[in-house]
């Protein structure tokens, strides 16, 4: 088991082949962390009107309608589901650009994994929000302070569960130890792959400079269905690619002065 | 729920929503039961992923039901019994059904009287239809040799008074004496159940399905078998209903025809198999059992009518007792009963005070009393748990007969529209109420929410669970216990000083609850040992109704929960510890505590289980009693091969075989003698308003059916050019039906916070309708706005070589707060399906156009045009 400093590395698996989009989640995380509403608009993007993770969304599901057909249910439509669901959420990145990003040490790692902002550290700079390869974290332009997912870090060190997976009916969104979550989705998914839906997939970018997340999910179809980019990339990685630029930049202007200057000399 | 109580035996859901993941098919139709009991739909999905069950949801809208499902079947709204019809029809002559099972627990055998009719000889009639009273005389529905009971005073027989339904309701049969009757156990007399239910659905085809129901045959067949091969010793499906059946004008109806479907597929009994009712919310079971409607007392008891079969306790009971079965106890029931109201003061002598009940005078039904308050014949009334301002149908009378009472009374924990009605309902901004005339007097009482009191919810799978109060309830916000106690407490003390002789029910009812804390809360604890039962010498709590006795020595409030409270210290309803799958440990399920109930039928007749693997209670041969994995819904020491003795009474004349033991016969009933107002039998009528003809009967609706029909409560036309469409009403996971305690949370509202319509891009092609915009939908009865969602998820339909089109609308919308919006009920009409006199909500005649409808008077103004184009 991955410790940290005696905690279990702890994390979410959101299956949403089991999501029913009840939107249970959202509500319980807004009740648990007293998060305000996100306005009282309808719009149109079918059942879902909270439309994205933001400051006063940290849990959010999507819906993702398709086309249907007759005698088809979402259970069984070919290689898309007709209407499907999946609750996002922040994915507590191994490499978290919003941490990294963060110049008052606002954003901390929790010994169970969790990425949390102290509200009591930040200052509203923002740079954690442009530095979310998930587009997750987002200043409360009224508060002035940046918000997102604690994963009910108060309810972990209490021994309780996320107050989302406490409120899931289906188990879609399941809270525990992370290797064993991942033993499960690649259970799961060879389940569902042995039963015909061959466009599972578990999202959990392990491969690109975020090296993996804590709040990882098992999906059909293309993961930018539901808002989750292919290939996510932490900002940092640029940064030698950009002081490399700024030196050679820095090398050449240096140059092309003392040339201005020799060039003097010899005229 | 009659459609249960007359094919079972008890008015409840046969099985436990745990008992889902047994199943290895779930029918969900007439039930969006991820939306709406998405807690309990876990048990679905745990079917789908552990048992591979085929999960088939057949609606007129892809939900999010069939988001999950194996297979969605659109279907014309309103078409139920006909798809339902064509099922049975294909079990019967594919021969598909579980003949053992058929032959020994159900009524397939018996034979009915020459004289009876079916609808296919009668045009859509059963024999015995009176057409000047509009009602039948269900004699002729009688088994071959049943002595009629008649009725002591010539009255009509129970369960087809013109005003009740009561016992009815859940009961049936008590035309005669079904126990005598006529069998053919090979199936083959001409006029065995059995060969009529093959005549009567023989018309019910897969090419009727696809030209009125709007479902292809292939469709049909995949339904079919997928459904169909969830049957025999090895294999159980279940049927999922909610009121997307009940609250049509033949509801009861096609309830009826799930209960046939698995009476003949062998699944009611059986572990993942039986009917499904899920109860539209917290305790609407609880509120059926323990009456709060006026046709029934608590426990299915009917209530007297005004009749003189019901002036005398012995006569009442002659009536309402069978001879044989569970019934014969109901003397037992009735003097419980009173002496659970009237305590010392109900003797024998005086009748156990019997006179003092109130009789049913008229059509005392939710929509009875609304139209006569709409004619100023009701002077004040409570409002408690319900909104009917915005939930109820035809809400502009709803609305306007408010304004005709002298005082009203609204407990809830918010401002809901029926008290707001006076200076804030669409009437006041069209001029159709003027507050400055409304005389009626507004009191608004605060309520405590759930977590603020204790008492006990019944729900969907007939479990008491018991809940304690956590933080007292803020400012003036009481309990409704609180209220109904101190109410009549004063209400006695008034009473008390009152020599004259109709105060006398009023001093002796019993009213003794200890009260606690700084509110003087009475103790529901209390109110439940009383609904369980004691002995009156001593108030020693009854462990169970077994232990009830007629002749005044136990009381007991609701024979149907006795157990639930055994000993002072032992509240089940209260526990919390599940031990098994059926959740035994955790509440108490009446009756019993048995989870799936008519569980006798989960072995063979020889008391041995149909197979290993459906295996739920068995006879023990050793230990000589019955066991298992439920408590057993039989006489535990009755051995299978138990025969009775010739004119035993009672549980005793019913042989070691008989599961269904509250019917005089002991089996599941296909075929209902009595006790339905509209047939033994389900047929297809169309709705009250419907685009076609009904393809199979020149009677198009169920003739039974109460239209209430009046110039503020008018119908379209059959086919009616000017509401072209299909208008089905549902509800939202996100909203709680009249959105009372949902659209004042703002983490609730902000998630549904408009009404919307959803219609199919092709009717929006065809009609201008354009995503986001508003439209307009108008029936004979109102007019509403509402935004526009195009979805793929409504399919137009091929019906009878036409395309029609179903709108869909939400109805959790009002004039109150946070989020607000028009009142989708208000385009239903007042109708009652004549057993349970519900209103027809799921399919109705509508049109539809882009864009916002008028404001004020000159909605009204639309609403006329509309009307008066060329019906």
């Amino acid at each position: 088991m991955n410790q940290t400093n005696g905690h279990a590395n702890t994390g979410f698996l959101t299956d949403s082949t089991l999501c029913i989009g009840c939107k249970a989640c959202e509500v319980a995380c807004k009740e648990w962390n007293d998060i305000s509403e996100d306005g009282y608009d309808w719009s149109g993007f079918s059942y879902d009107n909270t439309e994205a993770v933001g400051h006063s969304t940290w849990r959010h599901v999507k819906f993702v309608e398709n086309p249907t057909t007759p005698g088809l249910g979402g259970n069984a439509a070919g290689q898309l589901p007709s209407w499907g669901f999946s609750s996002d959420v922040c994915k507590h990145c191994e490499v978290a650009g919003c941490l990294e990003a963060c110049p008052t040490g606002a954003i901390v790692r929790m010994d169970f994994g969790a990425v949390f902002v102290q509200p009591d550290v930040c200052n509203g700079c923002a740079y954690c929000v442009v530095s979310c390869p998930f587009g997750v974290v987002q200043k409360n332009e009224h508060d002035g302070r940046a918000f997102k997912c604690t994963f009910c870090s108060d309810r972990q060190m209490a021994g309780l569960e996320p107050a989302c997976a406490h409120a899931c009916p289906t188990k879609s969104i399941q809270f525990g130890n992370l290797e064993e979550l991942h033993a499960k989705a690649d259970q799961r998914l060879e389940e569902l792959r042995s039963s015909g839906i061959d466009d599972a997939v578990i999202y959990d970018p392990v491969d690109t400079s975020v090296k993996g997340i804590h709040a990882f999910f098992l999906l059909r179809g293309d993961p930018r269905s539901y808002n989750l980019p292919p290939e996510p990339e932490v900002p940092t990685i640029y940064l030698k690619k950009g002081w490399r630029s700024a030196a050679v930049a820095a090398g050449a202007m240096l140059g092309a002065t003392m040339l201005a200057f020799l060039g003097d000399k010899h005229r | 729920m009659p459609g249960l109580g007359t094919s079972f035996g008890r008015g409840g859901a046969t099985t436990a929503q745990q008992d889902l993941s047994n199943a290895d098919a779930i029918l969900i139709m007439g039930s969006n039961m991820a939306e709406n009991h998405p807690v309990g739909f876990q048990w679905v999905i745990e079917a789908r992923d552990r048992n591979h069950a085929k999960i088939i949801h057949v609606d007129p809208r892809f939900t999010r039901t069939s988001s999950m499902a194996d297979v969605w079947v659109p279907l014309r709204a309103g078409t139920d019994v006909l798809f339902l019809g064509a099922l049975i029809n294909y079990v019967l002559t594919q021969n598909k059904i579980f003949r053992e099972y058929v032959v020994a627990y159900t009524n397939a055998s018996t034979i009915l009287r020459e004289d009876f009719r079916d609808t296919e000889d009668l045009g859509g009639f059963f024999s015995g239809w009176d057409p000047e009273k509009k009602e039948y005389d269900p004699t002729s529905w009688l088994y071959e040799g049943s002595p009629e009971t008649g009725t002591l005073f010539a009255g009509p027989i129970p369960g087809h008074e013109k005003y009740g339904g009561g016992h009815g309701k859940d009961r049936g049969g008590e035309a005669g004496e079904l126990e005598k009757h006529e069998s053919d156990p090979t199936l083959e007399h001409p006029r065995c159940v059995y060969q009529v239910l093959k005549r009567h659905f023989s018309r019910y085809t897969p090419e009727m399905v696809e030209q009125y129901c709007g479902v292809p045959t292939e469709l049909f067949f995949k339904v079919a078998e997928a459904y169909c091969s969830a049957s025999g010793p090895e294999k159980t499906g279940t049927i999922c209903y909610a009121v997307g059946w009940t609250q049509h004008s033949n509801g009861v109806q096609i309830i009826r025809a799930a209960a046939i479907l698995q009476l003949l597929l062998g699944n009611v009994g059986r572990p993942g198999g039986g009917v499904l009712a899920l109860r539209g919310h917290a305790s609407i079971q609880g509120s059926t059992d323990v009456a709060t409607l006026y046709d029934i007392l608590p426990g299915y008891l009917p209530t007297p009518m005004f009749s003189k079969d019901a002036n005398k306790l012995k006569d009442y009971i002659t009536k309402h007792r069978a001879s044989t079965g569970w019934w014969a106890n109901f003397d037992k029931y009735i003097v419980s009963f009173l002496k659970s109201y009237y305590g010392e003061a109900a003797t024998s002598q005086n009748d156990y005070c019997f006179d003092w009940l109130p009789r049913v005078t008229g059509d005392h039904s939710h929509f009875g009393f609304w139209l006569d308050m709409m004619d100023g014949k009701v002077d004040g009334l409570f409002i408690m748990g319900q909104n009917p301002a915005v939930g109820a149908p035809n809400g502009r009378l709803e609305r306007k007969a408010l304004a005709k009472l002298k005082w009203l009374v609204v407990r809830d924990m918010v401002e809901i529209e029926p008290a707001s009605f006076w200076y804030n309902s669409p009437e006041v901004g069209r001029g159709e109420l003027n507050p400055d005339s409304i005389a009626t007097e507004v009191f608004l009482m605060p309520a405590a929410g759930v977590p603020e009191k204790s008492g006990t919810f019944v729900n969907t799978q007939r479990l008491l669970q018991f809940h304690s109060k956590g933080p007292e309830p803020p400012g003036d916000a009481r309990s409704e216990t609180w209220f109904m106690y101190h109410l009549g407490t004063r209400l006695k003390a008034k009473a008390a000083k009152d020599p004259r002789p109709r105060s006398a029910p009023l001093n002796a009812l019993t009213w003794t609850y200890s009260t606690h804390g700084p509110l003087a809360e009475p103790s529901a604890e209390e109110v439940l040992m009383e609904i369980n039962g004691w002995t009156t010498a001593d108030h020693k709590l009854v462990d169970g109704y077994r232990a009830l006795k007629a002749d005044g020595s136990t009381a007991c409030g609701a024979w149907i929960y006795s157990g639930c409270f055994p000993s002072r210290e032992k509240n089940r309803a209260n526990e919390r510890e599940p031990r098994d799958l059926y959740g035994h440990g955790w509440g108490y399920a009446w009756p019993s505590d048995r989870r799936i109930i008519y569980n006798r039928a989960s072995a063979r007749p020889d008391g041995t289980p149909w197979s290993e693997r459906k295996k739920l209670i068995w006879w023990d041969a050793g230990k000589k009693e019955w066991t298992g994995l439920d408590n057993p819904d039989f006489t535990k020491d009755k051995p299978p091969d138990y025969k009775p003795a010739k004119n035993a009474k009672g549980d005793a004349a019913l042989a070691g075989d008989k599961p269904f033991i509250l019917h005089p016969d002991g089996v599941g009933w296909i075929y209902v003698s009595s006790g339905l107002k509209d047939g033994p039998l389900p047929t297809h009528y169309e709705p009250l308003e419907s685009p076609f003809s009904n393809p199979l009967y020149p009677q198009e609706t169920d003739p039974a059916v109460l239209r209430r029909e009046r110039p503020d409560n008018p119908y379209a036309k059959q086919a009616d050019p000017r509401f072209p469409h299909i208008l089905t009403t549902y509800r939202l996971t996100e909203h709680h039906t009249a959105g009372g305690m949902t659209r004042t949370l703002s983490h609730l509202a902000e998630l549904q916070p408009e009404l919307f319509c959803e219609v199919s891009p092709e009717m929006a092609s065809e009609l201008g309708l354009h995503h986001g915009d508003y439209a307009t939908i108008s029936t004979m009865r109102s007019i509403v706005e509402a935004r526009v969602l195009v979805t793929d998820r409504i399919k137009p339909m091929q019906v009878a070589g036409r395309t029609v089109h179903h709108v869909g609308l939400p109805y959790h919308f009002g004039t109150n707060g946070l989020v607000k919006g028009d009142m989708v009920n208000d385009l239903l009409p007042i109708s009652e399906e004549p057993n349970v006199r519900i209103m027809e909500t799921k399919a109705l005649l509508c049109d539809i156009r882009p864009g916002r409808r008028a404001r004020g008077k000159q909605a009204l103004e639309e609403l006329e045009a509309k009307r008066e184009q060329a019906a």
